[in-house]
C-alpha cells in the first residue's frame, strides 16, 4: 500500500459532498422547474434565484420539534430513516465520479472503492434501503403508514427483480462485475464511428427496463404510491417529524441522484467522452464534467416526469412490473447472453448479421410487450370500476381479506354505514 | 492479520446474538428482524473470509429478499404482531433437532476440512463459481430452481383462491384456518367488490351496491 491515507480521505470527502450538493441542487431545481410547468414561480427568495432554498429548509427541519409519537416502536421507529440514508450513501461508493486525477503525485480515481463485484454492492444497498422504508411505516404503529410502506416495500421489491435483470445483461455484455470494467468497456465508439459505445444501444430494452425500474425504485412519481396524498395522508413517513423526516426525504431525493448515477455509469458510459485533446492532467476533469452533464440530464428526466405525469393507479403498477418489465429485461439477458457465447464461438461476425439478429430478438421482446395488451385492458374493465365504498372504508379493506366470515360482515357493516 | 481476527470474531458474536434474539424473542417483527441481523452477519463472515460475492448475494438474496418476504407474511396475514406470546409447546422436540443438527454439521465440517490450512485468504473468483454451479452441479440447481418453482406456484395458487382477476370466480375450496397472504395486484376496491359478491348475504349485498 503506497496511497497515503489522504487519497482514500480526499476520494471519500469528495464524492460524499458531491452527492450531497447535487441533492440539495435537486431539490431546489425541482421546486423551480415543476413551478414553472404550473405557471407558479417557485422559491425565489434565498439567494440568486432562490437556490439556497434548501440549505435554509434544511436549518428549518434541523430545529423543529422531533415528535415521537406515544404508540410507536421506538427503537425501529429511530432506526429506520437512518438506514435509509446510510444505504443511499453507501451504496454510491463504487460509483466513480471521474477519470483519473493527478494531485500533488498521486493519481487516483474519483471513487470511494473499486469493488471487484461493484454492481452488486449497488443492488445490495438498493435491497437495505428497503428496510428503511417498511420498518418506518411498521414501528409508526399506525395504519396509514403501515399501508404506505407495505406498498412501497412490495413495489420496491418488485422493480429491484427487474432492475437486477437488467443490470446483469449489463454484467453479462461487459464481462465483469467491477464498475471500472464497465465504464471501460463503454470507452471508445462502437459499431460504427462517431457511435458512442454506450451499452445503451446494444442493450436498449434493458436500458429502457432500468430506467423505468429506477423511478419506481426511487419511489418518485408517477411511482409515488407510497405517499399517495390523497389515499395514504403521506404514507410510510406520516407519523414523523423533524429531523428524521428530514432523513426521510433526503434519501428519497438522494435517490434520485444515486439511480441517476447509476444509469449513467452502467449504460451511458460514466465519465468517458471527447476530451479534445487536453492533456493528460486535465483529462480526468473532463471525464467528471461529462459525468455532471449526463447526470443532470437524468436528474432534470425525474423532475420532468414528476411534472408532466399523472400517479399510476397501483395495480397498474404491479401489472407493469411484473408482466412488462421482468419478462422484457429476462428475454433481453436470454439475448445478451446468446450474442455473447456468439462472440466466443464465431469472432468477427458481420455488423449486418448482426443487426438482424438484434432485430429478430426486439420483435420477440415487442411481441411480448404489446401481444399482453388486450387481455390485460379487458381485465381492468368493468368489474374493476365497480362502485367504490368510499374513502372512509378504505383502510378497512384489508381486514377483509382474509376470507373468514367475521371479517366480511365487518366490511358490510362499514360499508351500509358509508352507503346513504 | 489480527485486526481480521477482531473483526471476525465481532462479526460472529452479532451474528450469534441475533440468531439467539431470533429463537428467544416473544414479537414476531423483531424474531424477523433479528433473523435479518442475523443474516446480514453472516455476510459479514463472508467478506471477512474474503469471499466479497458470497458475501453480497447473500446480502441480495436473503437480507433483501427472504427476510423482507417474512416480514411481508407477518404483517399481511395479521399474524399477532404485537406481544402476544406465541408457543406451540415445541421446545423439546425443537432443542433436540437443532442440536442434533449442530452436532452432525459440526462433525461433518470437522472431518472434511479439520485439517486443512488455508494460507493466501482469497476467495474463489466469480468464473470459478459461475462454472460449479452451471456447468458441474448443474443437476442440483436445476433440481433447486424446480422446487422454487413449484412452491411459487403454490403460493400464487393459494393467494389467489379468492377472486379470478378477470371477474370468472374460480372453483376453489376455502380454507378456513390460517392466514393466506392477499393478492397485491388487486386494488382495495376490487378487494371488495369481490368481497361482497361471493359471501355477503343478499341483504347486505344490495346495501354495498348503492
Amino acid at each position: 500500500m503506497e496511497t497515503p491515507l489522504w487519497v482514500p480521505l480526499l476520494q471519500a470527502t469528495v464524492v460524499f459532498t458531491y452527492y450531497l450538493l447535487l441533492t440539495a441542487l435537486l431539490i431546489w431545481a425541482e421546486r423551480r422547474v415543476v413551478a414553472r410547468m404550473q405557471s407558479r414561480l417557485g422559491p425565489n427568495r434565498v439567494g440568486p434565484f432562490g437556490i439556497l432554498q434548501t440549505l435554509v429548509d434544511g436549518v428549518k427541519m434541523f430545529f423543529k420539534e422531533d415528535t415521537t409519537p406515544g404508540m410507536v416502536n421506538r427503537s425501529i421507529f429511530t432506526v429506520a430513516p437512518l438506514i435509509g440514508v446510510i444505504a443511499g450513501f453507501l451504496s454510491i461508493a463504487v460509483i466513480p465520479i471521474g477519470g483519473e486525477v493527478t494531485l500533488f503525485g498521486e493519481t487516483f480515481t474519483l471513487v470511494v472503492a473499486d469493488l471487484s463485484i461493484g454492481v452488486l454492492w449497488v443492488l445490495a444497498m438498493g435491497s437495505i434501503h428497503v428496510y428503511s422504508v417498511f420498518l418506518g411505516g411498521w414501528a409508526s404503529n399506525s395504519p396509514y403508514p403501515l399501508l404506505g410502506g407495505i406498498r412501497s416495500s412490495a413495489q420496491m421489491v418488485s422493480y429491484e427483480i427487474a432492475q437486477g435483470l437488467a443490470v446483469a445483461s449489463v454484467i453479462i455484455y461487459a464481462g465483469s462485475l467491477r464498475v471500472s470494467d464497465i465504464v471501460a468497456g463503454q470507452a471508445g465508439s462502437g459499431f460504427a464511428d462517431g457511435v458512442p459505445g454506450w451499452y445503451a444501444i446494444p442493450l436498449f430494452p434493458a436500458f429502457m427496463v432500468f430506467v423505468i425500474g429506477m423511478v419506481a425504485e426511487a419511489g418518485r412519481p408517477p411511482f409515488d404510491l407510497a405517499e399517495a396524498e390523497g389515499e395514504l395522508v403521506g404514507g410510510f413517513n406520516t407519523e414523523y417529524s423533524g429531523l428524521r423526516f428530514g432523513m426521510f426525504m433526503l434519501a428519497e431525493f438522494m435517490s434520485v441522484v444515486t439511480m441517476s448515477a447509476i444509469v449513467v455509469t452502467l449504460f451511458l458510459g460514466g465519465p468517458s467522452g471527447p476530451t479534445f485533446g487536453a492533456p493528460e492532467a486535465f483529462a480526468g476533469l473532463i471525464g467528471t464534467g461529462w459525468f455532471l452533464l449526463k447526470m443532470v440530464v437524468f436528474i432534470f428526466f425525474f423532475i420532468l416526469l414528476r411534472g408532466a405525469l399523472p400517479r399510476y393507479r397501483y395495480d397498474r403498477l404491479m401489472d407493469l412490473g411484473w408482466k412488462v418489465l421482468i419478462p422484457v429485461a429476462l428475454v433481453w439477458t436470454l439475448v445478451t447472453a446468446a450474442f455473447v457465447i456468439l462472440e466466443q464461438e464465431q469472432p468477427g461476425l458481420g455488423t449486418d448479421l448482426r443487426l438482424t439478429l438484434a432485430s429478430i430478438a426486439a420483435v420477440i421482446v415487442g411481441w411480448l410487450l404489446f401481444s399482453g395488451r388486450e387481455p390485460r385492458d379487458a381485465g381492468d374493465g368493468l368489474d374493476r370500476h365497480e362502485p367504490a365504498p368510499g374513502p372512509v372504508a378504505a383502510p378497512t379493506t384489508d381486514t377483509a381479506d382474509d376470507g373468514t366470515t367475521p371479517a366480511s360482515d365487518d366490511t358490510a357493516d362499514d360499508r351500509q354505514e358509508v352507503a346513504p | 492479520m489480527t485486526g481480521l481476527d477482531v473483526v471476525f470474531v465481532l462479526v460472529g458474536l452479532l451474528t450469534a446474538a441475533g440468531a439467539v434474539l431470533t429463537v428467544t424473542s416473544k414479537n414476531l417483527v423483531h424474531a424477523a428482524l433479528a433473523l435479518a441481523v442475523t443474516l446480514a452477519g453472516i455476510a459479514g463472515v463472508f467478506l471477512v473470509l474474503h469471499a466479497d460475492f458470497l458475501a453480497l448475494v447473500q446480502l441480495v438474496v436473503y437480507v433483501g429478499a427472504v427476510a423482507v418476504l417474512f416480514l411481508f407474511g407477518l404483517m399481511l396475514t395479521r399474524a399477532p404482531i404485537g406481544r402476544e406470546a406465541l408457543d406451540s409447546q415445541n421446545r423439546g422436540l425443537a432443542l433436540a433437532v437443532s442440536g442434533g443438527l449442530f452436532v452432525v454439521l459440526s462433525t461433518l465440517i470437522v472431518l472434511a476440512f479439520g485439517d486443512v490450512r488455508v494460507d493466501a485468504m482469497t476467495g474463489p473468483g466469480i468464473d470459478v463459481i459461475g462454472i460449479a454451479i452451471f456447468a458441474v452441479w448443474v443437476l442440483p440447481f436445476e433440481l433447486l430452481s424446480m422446487l422454487l418453482l413449484a412452491a411459487l406456484i403454490g403460493a400464487i395458487v393459494l393467494a389467489r383462491r379468492e377472486d379470478g382477476e378477470s371477474g370468472e370466480e374460480a372453483e376453489v375450496t376455502r380454507i378456513e384456518v390460517g392466514d393466506p397472504p392477499i393478492n397485491e395486484s388487486d386494488g382495495p376496491p376490487a378487494e371488495v367488490a369481490g368481497d361482497g359478491q361471493a359471501e355477503l348475504p343478499a341483504g347486505s349485498g344490495g346495501g354495498g351496491q348503492a
